[in-house]
């Protein structure tokens, strides 16, 4: 029987050992060395904040995998020995395989910073960062500040995190305005107010210069670029991630920043595959980055390369893009592509609303000349995510989307809605007459 | 590691995030003296004014409560904010939660079987707590207060108090205000004063000197079993049309009332926006909700035993109603054998229905479970045709309504449903016990417009939702597969499209067509791939 080993037992590797076992009877083998059953990282944050305890982050109760004939090693992978077909894993005995599934995930960015690897400074990806920041910020006493360099996602995950805890965060962001480089400049500029109400203290366009020890060789201070001093006992480093594969160096499998794959996902060796935050697309698909450390991408990607290896060769072909996010109190989606003025493209026009008081906004990007719709960014209002899967697919314009605003509205019954509203700021500021229809489930439902 | 102020279990035994603040404090103790109060008055301290200590005691118990909620959320950001409930010991079955359990239970029990001690007396004044509340009693109804009436009262000004605090905590959030409005107002007017102000027109010219009886009207059978008693029957035909009236009211809410809402709203109309068990739950039993069992195990236990119980009352009830019919068909049309043969027909149109036309919605095991139950049924009622007269079903009617009484009327709904919120959250009795609630669920299930909508492909499988169920179900598993959901159990709180930090899920009445989406894959990747898994 043919034995599938997968690296790494995050959303992409054990998607891909699920979707492998529904296709097929072949023998399937987890390696991990972060954790002995699989849980959802997006989740750690709330293991902190008391929301959850860490095994509510484990989807599959502990019988599934016995179950499911999925066997799990409990393990450090150190060489990979692409000749032989064979694995050298700390904390295990060898493993043989016929195919091999790198899926190993990412680790936190770090730039070279003075200080960067003294006790106290830590990034947050797995589990164990989690245990470190247990350990660096159990409460404000004794982390009585805490500074976070990195303007993305992760940084304000792990500030909202601290809050909960009291303990006072600074907020180091390099930009001019907080994930400006995803966000136009009204969003970005509504989540910096979003941030300060949560009594987050945040520097925008402030730089890291170095992080000063303490006799012990603890982190004590940070100091910035323009030379002042912050005194902190904990230094978050959440400048982005990148992928995980130092162990593979001597393997002969072809590397750039991640594994290198082609759109089948397979590398450069015959058998070895990678997927998901560590693999790399040699060109990338569309608007996307080569190398997308993205949740469901992962998951994606698993599900693709799983139809591969039981003989049906397929393509990964992510559709339209979509992701989703929540600052602190604000939840942000979005399909298709807005760009930030920075990156906008000739053709790309915006339609932008705000909501006079409240922390809700919506920014519509489309085709300056044909119309069509490209993307829409949305803060504080849910959307469906099937409607505008659809709507990308069959290139409507922004006065159909305007028209039809209402049906792709998922926010829950009773909620106030602001359809009205958009579409006047939509008819005055592009002098158009547009008139919202009324909400029809047969529209949403596509029936007869 | 060997920090002494980590603790490595990571959250059970942490310590919360933020000890009580001053004005926190302040309030357990405005809130304790009230309870304090009713204590002495347990232990028979003889109160002059028994009217103002009374309203002292629950105005003090129900500022401190709010003064407590609102010190707690005021200051925060209208959000989702369940920071630290599994550090604290009361929400994470340390050992404040095990201390109210155990309280909670006792008082249950004292209340159902030892209500002397509460100071109920028979024959002339009662004493203690319950001689406490006779002047309210006396002033909503005209009678004196019984155990139920306080324990009434206490469980109207919890539903209330807790719903405060629901209303604040989740002020984002206008579905769940709405829906702790209503529980607040099905509470307050039709479980606590109508039926009082009702008891007071008894013998009145209105009834025509008959007496009505005691009748919350959003209680419907079979979670009042008691509905179809002789002693009450009796009670509505004595009170003219007003009585005939209820007991039409009574009759239609199974038929008609209640399958007409469920189709179109789901349970949820009642479980979640009526219902006084829900009611509690979803205000006091808040804080517990994250403590219900999600394990596969534990959903297997719930169907098996929640099915039971509805099978169980189904029969009491036919049995009890059977007791008091007569046989002779000149005096009257409904007679033992026509109404066993009419409860039989029933019986077996709805299995057959289910059967024929909704099959594929059921699992295999709920499939033998119906058959078995049904075979059962049938041949008891056949029983009676070869049995002798007064009993049926092998047993007196009245052992069975007594033992249903004891094991679900009490120790189920009160002892264990509620006094364990602390250990097996909230919906323990909702969840494993309720008649109703199943007979709900299985309308839901099988022919409602109501479901719970994935978003695509937008779950991370964090887990916020399963976590926060208070009926056990395991949303997630069902949100990271982009499935519909459409589960009996569910009865609607909106709590897990609440806590989703992506807008994954939403409650919505929709279309029977497509409702139940098992085939559909998660958005995301190109449609080949979409058809090709779809095709499996």
């Amino acid at each position: 029987m043919e034995h599938i080993v997968i690296i790494g037992n995050g959303i992409a590797g054990v998607t891909a050992s699920r979707h492998i076992r529904k296709l097929s009877d072949k023998r399937i083998t987890i390696v991990s060395a972060e954790s002995e059953y699989f849980f959802s990282r997006t989740a750690l944050m709330y293991v902190y904040m008391g929301h959850m305890k860490f095994e509510h982050t484990q989807p599959y109760e502990n019988h599934f995998w016995k179950k499911n004939r999925i066997a799990l090693v409990h393990g450090y992978v150190t060489k990979v020995n692409t000749e032989e077909k064979l694995l050298h894993i700390n904390g295990a005995p060898d493993l043989n395989y016929d195919k091999l599934i790198i899926a190993t995930g990412s680790k936190p960015n770090k730039f070279g910073w003075p200080g960067q690897d003294l006790d106290g400074v830590q990034g947050l990806y797995s589990k164990q960062d989690l245990e470190l920041l247990e350990e660096n910020a159990p409460n404000n006493t004794v982390c009585k500040r805490a500074v976070i360099v990195g303007g993305g996602l992760i940084g304000i995950e792990l500030a909202e995190m601290l809050r909960t805890r009291n303990i006072p965060v600074t907020f180091l962001v390099r930009e001019k305005s907080f994930w400006n480089s995803v966000l136009p400049s009204g969003e970005s500029e509504m989540i910096n107010e979003h941030i300060r109400e949560h009594h987050i203290d945040l520097r925008l366009g402030v730089s890291l210069k170095e992080i000063n020890p303490d006799e012990n060789g603890r982190v004590r201070s940070v100091t910035l670029e323009t030379e002042e001093e912050i005194e902190c006992n904990l230094v978050g480093l959440t400048a982005g991630v990148t992928p995980n594969i130092d162990f593979l160096k001597d393997s002969g499998i072809d590397l750039g920043r991640g594994v290198k794959v082609n759109r089948f996902l397979e590398t450069n060796v015959e058998d070895v595959y990678a997927i998901g935050d560590c693999a790399e697309q040699h060109k990338a698909i569309g608007n996307r980055r080569p190398v997308e450390a993205v949740w469901y991408t992962g998951r994606m990607m698993g599900e693709a390369l799983a139809q591969t290896i039981c003989g049906n060769r397929m393509a990964y072909n992510p559709g339209h893009w979509f992701n989703s996010a929540k600052f602190l109190d604000i939840e942000y989606q979005t399909y298709g592509w807005v760009f930030p003025e920075r990156k906008k493209k000739e053709n790309e026009a915006h339609f932008h609303w705000r909501h006079p008081k409240e922390k809700i906004c919506i920014t519509i990007a489309f085709d300056k000349h044909s119309e069509t719709l490209l993307g829409i960014n949305t803060f504080g209002i849910r959307l469906r995510h099937e409607i505008f899967d659809r709507w990308l697919s069959e290139n409507k314009t922004i006065d159909f989307v305007m028209e039809h605003l209402i049906d792709a509205n998922f926010d829950p019954e009773f909620y106030k809605n602001f359809e009205s509203q958009i579409v006047s700021k939509y008819n005055s500021d592009f002098g158009k007459s547009i008139k919202l229809k009324k909400k029809n489930l047969k529209r949403i439902f596509q029936l007869g | 590691m060997n920090n002494q102020t980590h603790s490595p279990s990571m959250a059970l035994t942490g310590e919360p995030p933020k000890s009580l603040s001053i004005g926190q404090k302040l309030a357990v103790f405005l809130g304790m003296s009230g309870l304090g109060i009713l204590l002495l008055a347990v232990f028979n301290v003889n109160f002059p004014n028994k009217t103002l200590w009374m309203t002292l005691s629950l105005s003090a118990i129900s500022m401190g409560t709010i003064w407590f909620s609102w010190d707690a959320y005021s200051k925060k950001n209208p959000g989702i904010k369940n920071d630290g409930v599994w550090f604290k010991s009361i929400s994470s079955r340390g050992l404040w939660a095990w201390i109210a359990g155990l309280a909670l239970t006792g008082f249950y029990i004292v209340l159902y079987f030892y209500p002397e001690y509460l100071g109920l007396v028979s024959e002339g004044d009662n004493k203690g707590v319950i001689g406490l509340f006779d002047p309210l009693s006396k002033f909503l109804s005209g009678n004196p207060a019984s155990q139920w009436f306080v324990y009434g009262t206490l469980y109207t000004v919890a539903i209330l108090v807790f719903g405060i605090k629901f209303l604040w905590k989740y002020r984002h959030n206008r579905y769940e205000r709405l829906r702790t409005w209503s529980v607040m107002f099905f509470q307050l007017a039709f479980a606590f004063i109508i039926p009082e102000l009702m008891a007071r027109l008894n013998g009145d010219k209105i009834l025509n000197g008959g007496s009505l009886p005691y009748y919350d009207l959003k209680n419907i059978w079979p979670l009042n079993y008691y509905n179809f008693e002789g002693y009450r029957i009796k009670a509505f035909l004595s009170s003219g049309e007003i009585g005939f009236a209820l007991l039409i009211f009574g009759i239609l809410s199974i038929f008609v009332i209640t399958p007409i809402l469920t189709y179109k709203y789901g349970k949820r109309w009642y479980c979640s926006w009526v219902c006084g068990c829900g009611g509690l739950a979803e205000t006091a039993g808040d804080s517990f909700r994250q403590l219900s069992d999600k394990s596969t195990f534990a959903w297997k236990v719930e169907r098996w035993v929640v099915h039971s119980v509805v099978v169980f009352v189904t029969l009491m009830t036919t049995a009890v109603i059977y007791s008091y019919l007569g046989t002779d068909t000149s005096k009257y049309w409904l007679t033992k054998s026509s109404f066993l043969i009419g409860v039989a027909v029933l019986l077996t149109l709805v299995f057959g229905w289910a059967m024929i036309f909704k099959r594929d919605q059921l699992q295999k095991d709920a499939q033998y479970g119906a058959i078995g139950y049904f075979v059962i049924i049938i041949a008891l009622i056949g029983f009676h045709f070869f049995s002798g007269d007064g009993e049926v079903f092998l047993f007196k009617s009245g052992t069975l309504r007594k033992s249903y009484s004891f094991l679900i009327g009490s120790i189920f709904s009160g002892v264990i449903g509620t006094g364990f919120y602390p250990i097996f959250g909230s919906r323990v009795w909702c969840r494993f016990g309720c008649p109703m609630a199943a007979i709900l669920g299985f309308q839901q299930k099988l022919f409602s417009r109501f479901r719970i909508t994935t978003n695509g492909g937008q779950c991370i499988s964090c887990g916020n939702c399963s976590v926060y169920c208070e009926m056990g179900i395991d949303v997630r598993a069902y949100a990271q597969k982009g499935e519909n959901i459409v589960r009996s159990s569910c009865v609607g709180c909106g709590i897990c499209s609440a806590v989703c930090p992506r807008g994954v899920l939403k409650l919505e009445n929709g279309p029977l067509e497509g409702r139940i989406d098992s085939n559909q894959v998660l958005l995301g990747n190109d449609v080949d791939l979409m058809s090709l898994v779809n095709k499996k």
